[in-house]
């Protein structure tokens, strides 16, 4: 197992930058997500990491050695596609084997190596099937096994749920876990699906537009987002953003919005604009009855244990987790306050999290 | 009213049409090929005969002469003989002769199937390999490249007969197999090529991408993974090329004679007593058919049945 590093990872396609001046260390048996919306670059990093892509410039250490440039063949490593791409000539034992023929191993080995494989997937009972008779979840099953008679130093996974049916997908997102700490594997995954990406990671690096714009354990990245694109894409549904007329400057507590004042964690640093945001999660809000922002109900999303109301404001629509037996009507005017002090506030010319007692 | 039926299937009456027309052509082509392996079991005799003969005494006299020389002898001598020791030897005698030899049949035949099976094999071989190139790899100017192929069928191949005819009696390849190999290959290739890449386009490149990462290079990966699901197309090209290869006529004409002849050019030539031996000329046609026939039952099911079907989601 290995330790992946890149350094100012560069990559462009003719105009279009793919990504742009990455750095990111993945430590020895990490579960690492590489987490974006379509296009912001986390596959082609991958593929970079997996030697499919060359990059433009910078570098890719594995175990410290530089593989930058080596050929896929020469750097040890498995991946796993989203359309699985096993072999349709081959039956589920041959494929698993592929692997193994080329590395000149004996056919006792290949059948050993096959077979703990398999039974570790729980699909030895299927090793004679044709892979075109096979079910999504055993399709996907037979792909990881490919990647793991090998013993690669990291396995690296585009989307590898991506195509599942729901149910199956929540199963496979837990034996993947499972098995990744069960060999203590280093795995690099790519998902576009957060839910996927915070149930499984050990660390996330969200990306868009090229850029690697926060790397951290799921936690972090939920309640503290250094960007804005990062608190808005995490969470579901996302972070509100409050505009904030005002400049904010270090040890300020309170920001006034539409005639109220909201207590606000302390601050560290100094916003560049003064047309900032304050970034609240719709959990962190709460219906009041008095000397709160007002607003009219303009959605109710009844979500079992919970509800969601969308409530317009002057500022914008604002988002309120409550509990499921709230009573409000469309149309029913309310006001809202925060809850704790669990908010950050965005400089409005950077999109970046200003520094707080909170933020620390 | 049916409803068991989807509104999507073809109706009762449609599907008679359907049915109908399929057997007109039937019979439309049929007529002609029956006719002549009919004729191939028929006597010289009874070939000729007007009106035609549809009911006939059936007689193996036409492959007899196909495979046979045979001399006209005098009835002392024939008696003077010892028994014959063969039905085809009987039945030989029978018309008043002796076989003096084997035919050249034979050896047409084989060099068909060289040049033939040779032309085709080089023409998928080499057209899986550009057509795989253009698919996969960045080519300069690959449009214009994928059209200047094409370009080479926009005349009929014997348009340049002439030239070829000077080409290769200067290089010496006039009357050789290598030499129809080459041409029968030059003129599938662009066919080849063409048909190929449309089904390498359709196969996802994540499959060699996992070969490669599973240790193969890109070659090994062309051969293990991309060939075998390339058998539709390969099977469907090879097909054409050797139906091409197998029935060209008018360049085996021109460039063979002795050496490297092929059998279209030398059935329609064999003479018996005073003109054309047609059961003869039908029994050689017949074998001819053979191969092509069953190459391409042979290769059918992989024309009819993608293989890749289902192994990927898309």
């Amino acid at each position: 197992m290995a330790e992946i590093e890149i350094k100012n990872l560069h990559k462009s396609f003719g105009d279009f930058i793919a990504v742009k001046n990455s750095n990111l260390v993945i430590e020895n048996k990490e579960f690492f997500v590489l987490l974006g919306p379509s296009g912001c670059g986390k596959t082609t990093t991958l593929r970079m990491i997996a030697g499919l892509e060359l990059p433009t410039s910078g570098n890719i250490y594995l175990d410290k050695e530089d593989v930058s440039y080596l050929r896929a063949s020469q750097r040890d490593i498995a991946f796993v596609f989203q359309l699985f791409a096993l072999y349709p000539h081959l039956n589920v034992k041959n494929n698993l084997s592929f692997p193994l023929k080329m590395q000149k191993f004996s056919k006792k080995d290949i059948n050993t190596r096959v077979l703990e494989a398999a039974k570790l997937l729980r699909i030895d009972h299927l090793l004679k099937s044709k892979v075109s008779s096979l079910a999504g979840g055993d399709r996907q099953r037979v792909a990881l096994g490919r990647a793991l008679v090998r013993r690669p130093k990291a396995f690296l996974m585009d989307e590898p749920l991506g195509t599942l049916d729901a149910e199956f997908r929540e199963l496979m997102c837990l034996e993947l876990r499972k098995l990744h700490d069960d060999i203590d594997a280093t795995t690099v995954y790519v998902t576009h699906d957060q839910q996927e990406a915070m149930s499984m990671a050990d660390r996330i690096a969200v990306m868009n537009e090229g850029e690697i714009l926060q790397a951290d354990s799921p936690n972090i990245i939920y309640n503290k987002p250094k960007t804005k694109f990062v608190a808005n894409f995490i969470g579901s549904p996302g972070m509100n953003f409050i505009p904030v007329n005002e400049k904010i400057s270090p040890n300020q507590s309170s920001v006034n919005i539409s005639e109220t004042t909201l207590p606000i964690p302390f601050q560290r640093g100094a916003s560049s604009s003064d047309q900032n945001f304050l970034g609240v999660r719709p959990e962190n809000l709460k219906l009041v009855s008095e000397n709160g922002i007002k607003g009219n109900i303009f959605g109710v999303e009844y979500l079992g244990s919970r509800k969601i109301l969308t409530i317009e404001t002057s500022l914008g629509n604002i988002k309120i987790r409550v509990d499921s037996d709230t009573n409000v009507k469309i149309n029913e005017q309310v006001q809202f306050n925060t809850l704790n002090n669990n908010q950050i506030i965005f400089d409005g010319s950077t999109d970046k999290a200003i520094a707080s007692e909170f933020m620390t | 009213m049916d409803t068991s039926r989807s509104p999507l299937e073809p109706s009762g009456f449609s599907r008679k049409l359907a049915a109908t027309i399929i057997i007109v052509y039937m019979v439309v082509t049929l007529i002609p090929i029956s006719w002549i392996v009919a004729t191939s079991f028929k006597s010289v005799d009874s070939a000729i005969s007007y009106p035609p003969e549809v009911f006939f005494e059936p007689s193996l006299e036409g492959y007899v002469n196909l495979f046979t020389n045979r001399s006209r002898q005098s009835e002392e001598y024939l008696d003077s003989l010892p028994e014959a020791e063969t039905w085809y030897e009987e039945l030989v005698r029978s018309r008043d002769m002796v076989i003096t030899g084997p035919s050249k049949f034979f050896g047409r035949y084989t060099n068909s199937m060289i040049i033939g099976f040779g032309a085709t094999f080089f023409s998928v071989f080499l057209g899986a390999l550009a057509a795989y190139a253009f698919s996969r790899f960045k080519v300069p100017l690959k449009d214009d490249l994928m059209f200047f192929i094409l370009s080479t069928r926009m005349f009929p191949p014997i348009a340049v007969a002439v030239p070829i005819f000077i080409m290769y009696r200067k290089l010496g390849l006039g009357d050789t197999h290598l030499g129809m190999i080459i041409l029968y290959t030059v003129v599938n290739l662009s066919l080849a090529v063409w048909l190929l890449k449309g089904f390498m386009d359709e196969i996802p490149k994540e499959y060699e991408e996992a070969a490669m990462i599973d240790g193969y290079s890109r070659l090994q990966a062309f051969f293990k993974v991309v060939l075998p699901q390339a058998m539709t197309g390969i099977a469907a090209t090879a097909i054409f090329c050797m139906i091409f290869s197998w029935n060209e006529y008018a360049f085996a004409v021109l460039l063979t004679q002795f050496n490297a002849q092929t059998a279209p050019p030398f059935i329609p030539t064999i003479i018996g007593e005073g003109g054309l031996d047609w059961p003869a000329i039908g029994a050689g046609t017949t074998l001819f058919l053979i191969p092509v026939m069953i190459f391409t039952v042979v290769l059918r099911k992989h024309l009819l049945r993608g293989i890749t079907f289902g192994a990927v989601r898309k």
